[in-house]
C-alpha cells in the first residue's frame, strides 16, 4: 500500500499532550533506557494533603527518570498536569530540585547528566504553600548552578502550560521548547481576572489568552527557542537538538541589558497589542 | 476522604508489580504488587465518601475473574465504577504482559 | 488597588541600616540600593518599596513588577561586576514585598522572564561568593519573595506580626479557595506550610534566625544594634557555609519540618546509579 507522504506523517503522529507524565518521560528518552527513581512504589507521598482530605498520588505528581539521550546520560523530570493541576508541593518539589542537584553533583565529578524538564504546572500547590514555594526556589538555584556545566532543556506543551514560580524555571532554562497549545506566564488567567477584574482579563477568552501567553506568541517574541508540533517524535527530536544548540549560548535570563532596553522602550500607559509586540520584539532582537 | 479495605481469596502468585492511572478528576491510580500472604488485599483511598457498597460490588466483579494474590492500592478521585474496573483490568493486563 | 495602605517598612529599615533612602538616580524608584558599613566591611543593601506613581499601574503597592525585577537584576549584576577580582561584598536584601505584579501587561511583556533575571542575578552573586542575606521585615509573598530574597544563603526575619510568608496574599487565597481569612488562619494552625506567620515558617527549617523583641515599624537604636549584630554574624556564617541552599535542609528545625524533602533526596540519591 502506498500512502501520500503528508498523510503518512499525519497517521504516524502521536500527540505528546495526550500522554501522561510518565509516558512523556519514556518517549523523550532513548527507547528502552527509562528507569524511574523515587517512583510510585516508593510511596513518597505528601504529608500535608491527607490533613486536608485530599487523596495523594503515589508519586506526588512528578516522575523522575534516568536514561539516555542519544547515548548520553540524562535525567528527565516530568510533571503530571492531571494531578492537582501539576502543582508543586513539598515532595514533588523535592523530586524536581533533588534530581537537578544530583545532576549538578555528577557534573562536578566530571560525569555530566543531561537534564530535561517537562513542565506542566500551575505553580505552587496552595495546600502546601510555603514548602512548595521553598522547593521552587531550590529548583531555580539548581538550574542556575547546573547551567554552567550542561544545558538545561525545558518543554512546555499543554494542556496545563507552565505558570507561577515554575514559569521562572522555564525562563531560566538554557533552551525552551514550546508547542502552539502551550501557555507560559507568571500568573494564570484566572488569577489575573480575580485580581484585576474582568476589565483586566476575561479568563474565558481563549483567543486573548493565547495571544498574550500562548506558545506561538512566546516564540515570536523571544521567550522560547523552538516552536514544535504536538508530536512526540518532534518533541523528542527537539530535545536532542537543544543540547547541541544551547551549549555556548547565553541564557536569556542573563541578558539583563537587552531585556531592560527593550522594556524601557515600551510605553507602559499604551503597551502594544500582542501582534505588534512580535514586530518590536522579534526573536533575533535578544542576541 | 475515606479509606476502605477488602480481602479476597487467591490462588495464583503475582510475579511483579505494576502501576496504572493518574489521580486526576474522575480517575484513579492502581498500584499492584505481590501480596505477603495467599490472599488478595485491596486498600482504597477515595475522595468520595459513602460508597463502600459500590466499591464492594466493583471489586467482587473484578475478583470473580482475577485470582492472583495481589496487594492492590487504589487512590481514587471520583472515578465511576466503569472507570475503576477499566483501571483494574489494565493492571491485570499489564501483569500478564 | 487605590486606597491600599502602602507599607513603609522596607524603606524604614533601609534608612535605619544604611542611612540612606537608596535612590539610585535611575528608574524605577521602587528599587532602592544603598552602600553602608556592616561590621568591618561595606555591604550593599537592596529594598523594593512602593511607589504610587510607578509607570506600571499594577506595581505601585510594593509588588515586584517588570521594572522592579529587571532593576534588581541590574543592580545585583553591577555588584558582581564591581567586585570581580576582589572580596565579594555582602548583599543584604531587605524584604517587604506584597507579591509579583498581576496584570495583562505584565504577562504580555514577560513578567516571568524579568523575574527569572532577578533570580538568576541573585543566585549568580551567591555562587560567586557574595554573602547574600535576606532580612524579612514585612511581607515575603510568592513571586515577590522568589525574586528578592529567596536565593539568599541565609534568611533572617523579625519576629513581628507584619512578617508574613506565603504563596499568595491572604485576601487572594481567600478568594481563590472561597474561604474566609479566619478559616485560612485556622487551616494554617493544622497545616504548618499553609500558615502566614513567621513563627510557623520558622518551624519549617527555612529560617536561619528569628529576631525577637524588635519593633519592626519603629526600630530603636538598640534594636538596630542587635539586628546589625545578627547580620554581621549571618554574613560570617554564609561565608563559612556552602554557596548553595543546603542549609535549608540541615537546620535542626528542617530535620522535622522538612523531613519529607530530606527523605526524597535520600531516596533519589540511593537510586540514582543503577545497581
Amino acid at each position: 500500500m502506498s500512502v501520500p507522504p503528508g498523510d503518512a506523517r499525519f497517521l504516524a503522529r502521536e500527540s505528546y499532550i495526550e500522554l501522561t507524565a510518565r509516558e512523556r518521560a519514556v518517549r523523550v528518552l532513548d527507547p528502552g533506557t527509562f528507569r524511574e527513581l523515587a517512583g510510585p512504589f516508593d510511596r513518597l507521598t505528601s504529608p500535608w494533603l491527607p490533613l486536608q482530605d485530599i487523596v495523594t498520588q503515589a508519586d506526588d505528581g512528578v516522575v523522575i527518570a534516568r536514561g539516555t539521550l542519544e547515548g548520553h546520560a540524562a535525567v528527565v523530570a516530568s510533571i503530571e498536569g492531571a494531578y492537582q493541576g501539576g502543582s508543586i508541593g513539598e515532595v514533588s518539589g523535592a523530586k524536581l530540585a533533588g534530581a537537578l542537584e544530583l545532576a549538578l553533583r555528577d557534573a562536578g565529578r566530571g560525569r555530566p547528566v543531561r537534564p530535561v524538564l517537562l513542565l506542566e504546572t500551575g505553580g505552587v500547590r496552595l495546600q502546601e504553600a510555603n514548602l512548595g514555594l521553598a522547593a521552587i526556589a531550590e529548583v531555580h538555584a539548581a538550574i542556575v548552578a547546573l547551567r554552567r556545566h550542561v544545558p538545561v532543556v525545558a518543554v512546555v506543551a499543554g494542556v496545563i502550560g507552565c505558570f507561577g514560580g515554575m514559569s521562572l524555571a522555564a525562563a531560566l532554562a538554557s533552551h525552551l521548547i514550546v508547542t502552539r497549545q502551550a501557555r507560559l506566564g507568571m500568573n494564570g488567567p484566572e488569577v489575573i481576572e480575580q485580581e484585576g477584574g474582568l476589565a483586566e482579563l476575561d479568563a474565558l477568552d481563549r483567543a486573548r489568552i493565547w495571544s498574550l501567553m500562548g506558545g506561538e506568541q512566546r516564540y515570536a517574541t523571544g521567550f522560547a527557542d523552538a516552536l514544535v508540533e504536538d508530536d512526540t517524535a518532534a518533541i523528542a527530536a527537539a530535545v536532542r537538538g537543544a543540547f547541541a544548540h544551547a551549549a555556548g549560548g547565553t541564557p536569556r535570563s542573563e541578558r539583563v541589558a537587552a531585556l531592560s532596553a527593550r522594556l524601557a522602550a515600551i510605553d507602559a500607559a499604551h503597551p502594544p497589542e500582542p501582534a505588534a509586540l512580535r514586530t518590536l520584539w522579534a526573536r533575533e532582537g535578544l542576541t | 476522604m475515606e479509606r476502605l479495605s477488602f480481602t479476597y481469596p487467591a490462588r495464583q502468585a503475582v510475579a511483579r508489580r505494576v502501576h496504572v492511572g493518574v489521580v486526576g478528576s474522575g480517575d484513579l491510580e492502581v498500584l499492584l504488587e505481590p501480596s505477603s500472604d495467599a490472599q488478595a488485599h485491596v486498600a482504597v483511598t477515595t475522595s468520595v465518601d459513602g460508597f463502600a457498597t459500590v466499591w464492594q460490588h466493583v471489586l467482587d466483579r473484578f475478583f470473580a475473574r482475577f485470582d492472583a494474590a495481589a496487594a492492590i492500592e487504589i487512590n481514587d478521585f471520583g472515578a465511576t465504577p466503569g472507570m475503576v474496573l477499566l483501571r483494574l483490568e489494565q493492571a491485570a493486563e499489564a501483569l500478564r504482559a | 488597588m487605590s486606597g491600599a495602605v502602602l507599607s513603609r517598612i522596607g524603606l524604614t529599615w533601609l534608612e535605619a541600616l544604611a542611612g540612606s533612602a537608596g535612590l539610585t538616580g535611575e528608574p524605577p524608584r521602587t528599587v532602592r540600593v544603598a552602600d553602608a558599613p556592616l561590621g568591618a566591611e561595606r555591604a550593599r543593601f537592596i529594598a523594593v518599596v512602593p511607589d504610587a506613581d510607578n509607570r506600571f499601574p499594577r506595581a505601585r503597592a510594593g509588588e515586584v513588577g517588570l521594572d522592579e525585577a529587571l532593576a534588581l537584576a541590574q543592580q545585583v549584576r553591577r555588584t558582581l561586576a564591581e567586585d570581580a577580582g576582589r572580596r565579594p561584598r555582602p548583599i543584604i536584601a531587605l524584604v517587604d514585598v506584597t507579591s509579583q505584579a498581576y496584570g495583562v501587561r505584565e504577562e504580555l511583556l514577560g513578567m516571568h522572564l524579568a523575574a527569572a533575571a532577578a533570580v538568576d542575578a541573585y543566585a549568580s552573586a551567591r555562587l560567586a561568593g557574595h554573602p547574600l542575606i535576606a532580612l524579612l521585615v514585612g511581607k515575603a509573598i510568592s513571586g515577590g519573595f522568589l525574586t528578592h530574597g529567596y536565593q539568599a544563603n541565609l534568611i533572617l526575619a523579625l519576629d513581628s506580626p507584619g512578617v508574613q510568608l506565603h504563596a499568595m496574599s491572604q485576601q487572594s487565597a481567600a478568594r481563590v479557595t472561597r474561604r474566609t481569612v479566619e478559616e485560612l488562619e485556622r487551616l494554617g494552625e493544622r497545616v504548618t506550610p499553609m500558615a502566614y506567620d513567621v513563627r510557623s515558617f520558622a518551624r519549617l527549617g527555612l529560617l536561619h534566625r528569628l529576631i525577637g523583641g524588635v519593633d519592626a515599624a519603629h526600630p530603636t537604636a538598640a534594636d538596630l544594634e542587635r539586628v546589625r549584630g545578627e547580620l554581621v554574624a549571618a554574613v560570617a556564617a554564609a561565608r563559612a557555609g556552602p554557596p548553595d541552599l543546603a542549609t535549608r535542609l540541615s537546620s535542626p528545625a528542617a530535620l522535622e519540618g522538612r523531613a519529607a524533602s530530606i527523605a526524597v533526596r535520600r531516596r533519589l540519591a540511593e537510586q540514582w546509579d543503577a545497581c
